[in-house]
């Protein structure tokens, strides 16, 4: 029987054995004293929630502002020795978006395509004065930057050992200026190389949470200060990778390797506001990244199938894996599921037939045998609150 | 009042007679987290020990709750359905799942007393 992704909880929290040899960050000892639950993340030891929980994380994130660790992400810089330009016409040979159009102190998001057209990892890229700062996830952090190394070989491209923090919410703002004053004049997708009495912070205005807030590269020793500062400002709780992704589940954001990976395109991933019209067909610089065929095709003609939002019709969650018909066909599958404290019921996103994704289809989930409604809506569930 | 390795409580009626109820320990209610979702059994339903009865689900993850021993559900707790946060708040009282008729009350013996649960936490 398909359990729809289901463990039994006694697996999914007590057996945690596995936890040696792991890597940590520069916050684990202040997840621990603070007394987060830990689990294993891509390879490091990371709080899953605190003592708060998820359901209240969540909510603090959305009324006030949440802190999370996210220094297990990959931070990378490509350089070349002509300059930030010839980095970023570079990498755009890697990546389907406008690079190079990229202004200095901004920040897009991006996709490492293959040459079958699939997503290999999604990132952000910045464009700095002097280079790329480019932050993939955690997982595909190796494999990324051999990717780089291999596709940029007139570049370098080295690994930053510095920790990440987000803080993200309606107080971030207040939270980050008071520490690192000329945050708030930031847009969204704005970059810069703020002064604080935690040594220099790349500071990015973006996150995966629907909310305004920032993404803060801090120096490894200078992160548990900087941490402490934040979570001694009113409103600030720290947030683990639970509620992490139900908020960005939230925000219709992607998870790679469960909503989007080597097997899904671009264009099926609803991902196509992100290639900018200057690498399309008739652009300026159109195509010229791995893949290009099948995805100016896909953007042409339409793909087979689309990555929409699903919103269960009664109170039970469907979580990855569960399949979805119309009738006695099976038109697709969910990829993330659970429940949106925010939107107060259960949520999903997945992959349908393209003649079942119109907004407003309803379709049947398989759950536990039983075939249960759930509607095709837009995303995201929730609208963002950027600042732009 | 007995406990299982899987954090199940039981206990048996004052009132009714070869009638125990069942619910999850203070312990797992902690490490689950806040619950969103309980699918109760359907009352008549007879059940062997380690079927699947309940379905728990948190903002996060899904979870079984397994028979502890053979019997017959008599009475869910349909509370749950509307309000599956009585589980975090009362999981020894209000946060009862289900009341099961066993033949044989000497099933129970076999699972761990107060204290021993205590020790095996």
């Amino acid at each position: 029987m398909d359990r729809g992704g289901a463990r039994t909880w006694h697996e999914a929290w007590l057996n945690g054995g596995a936890m040696t040899d792991l890597m940590t960050t520069p916050l684990t000892p202040l997840h621990e004293e603070l007394g987060a639950r830990m689990t294993e993340f891509a390879g490091y030891r990371m709080p899953v929630q605190y003592p708060m929980g998820v359901m209240r994380e969540h909510v603090a994130c959305r009324t006030g502002a949440g802190l999370f660790d996210v220094s297990h992400m990959g931070q990378v810089t490509i350089a070349h020795p002509d300059g930030p330009d010839a980095a970023a016409r570079a990498l755009e040979a890697l990546v389907p978006q406008n690079v190079a159009g990229l202004k200095a102190g901004r920040q897009r998001y991006a996709l490492l395509t293959t040459e079958s057209g699939g997503i290999l990892d999604d990132l952000m890229v910045a464009r700095r004065d002097g280079d790329l700062f480019v932050v993939v996830n955690a997982a595909n952090a190796q494999a990324d930057i051999a990717h780089l190394r291999a596709g940029l070989p007139g570049c370098e491209v080295a690994r930053v050992d510095r920790a990440l923090v987000a803080l993200q919410g309606p107080r971030a703002e207040a939270v980050l200026e008071a520490i690192a004053p000329g945050a708030a004049e930031m847009s969204f997708m704005d970059v810069r190389a703020l002064p604080s009495d935690h040594g220099e912070l790349w500071v990015s205005r973006s996150g995966y949470t629907g909310e305004d807030g920032f993404e803060i590269s801090v120096a490894r020793e200078h992160a548990d200060g900087l941490a402490r500062a934040m979570l001694d400002a009113e409103g600030v709780e720290p947030v683990g990778l639970g509620a992490r992704d139900s908020l960005r589940l939230e925000a219709g954001l992607c998870l790679h390797g469960q909503d989007i990976d080597a097997g899904t395109s671009p264009v099926e991933a609803n991902l196509v506001w992100s290639i900018q019209k200057i690498r399309r067909s008739d652009g300026d610089r159109a195509g010229g990244f791995p893949g290009a065929g099948r995805i100016l095709r896909e953007i042409a003609d339409g793909p087979a199938r689309l990555r929409v939002g699903l919103l269960p019709q009664g109170r039970a969650p469907m979580r990855a894996g569960v399949e979805l018909f119309a009738g006695s066909r099976a038109v697709g599958r969910i990829t993330s599921g659970g429940f949106g404290p925010s939107i107060e019921r259960p949520l999903a996103m997945g992959y349908v037939d393209i003649d079942q994704a119109d907004v407003g289809t309803t379709l049947e989930g398989d759950l536990r045998g039983r075939r249960l409604p759930v509607r095709v809506v837009a995303l995201p569930f929730r609208a963002p609150t950027y600042r732009r | 009042m007995k406990f299982t390795e899987e954090h199940e409580w039981l206990r048996p009626e004052d009132d009714e007679e070869n009638v125990v109820t069942v619910g999850i320990t203070d312990h797992a209610a902690e490490q689950l987290g806040d619950l969103v979702f309980v699918e109760l059994p359907a009352e008549g339903r007879t059940v062997v020990k380690e079927d699947e009865v309940v379905v728990i689900e948190s903002v996060k993850a899904a979870s079984e709750i397994l028979a502890p021993i053979d019997g017959e559900i008599v009475e869910v707790n349909s509370a749950l359905e509307d309000n599956p946060g009585l589980v975090n708040e009362d999981p020894l009282g209000a946060g009862w799942f289900f009341k099961l008729r066993v033949e044989d009350m000497s099933a129970l013996d076999e699972f761990m007393d107060e204290v021993a649960y205590k020790k095996f936490i």
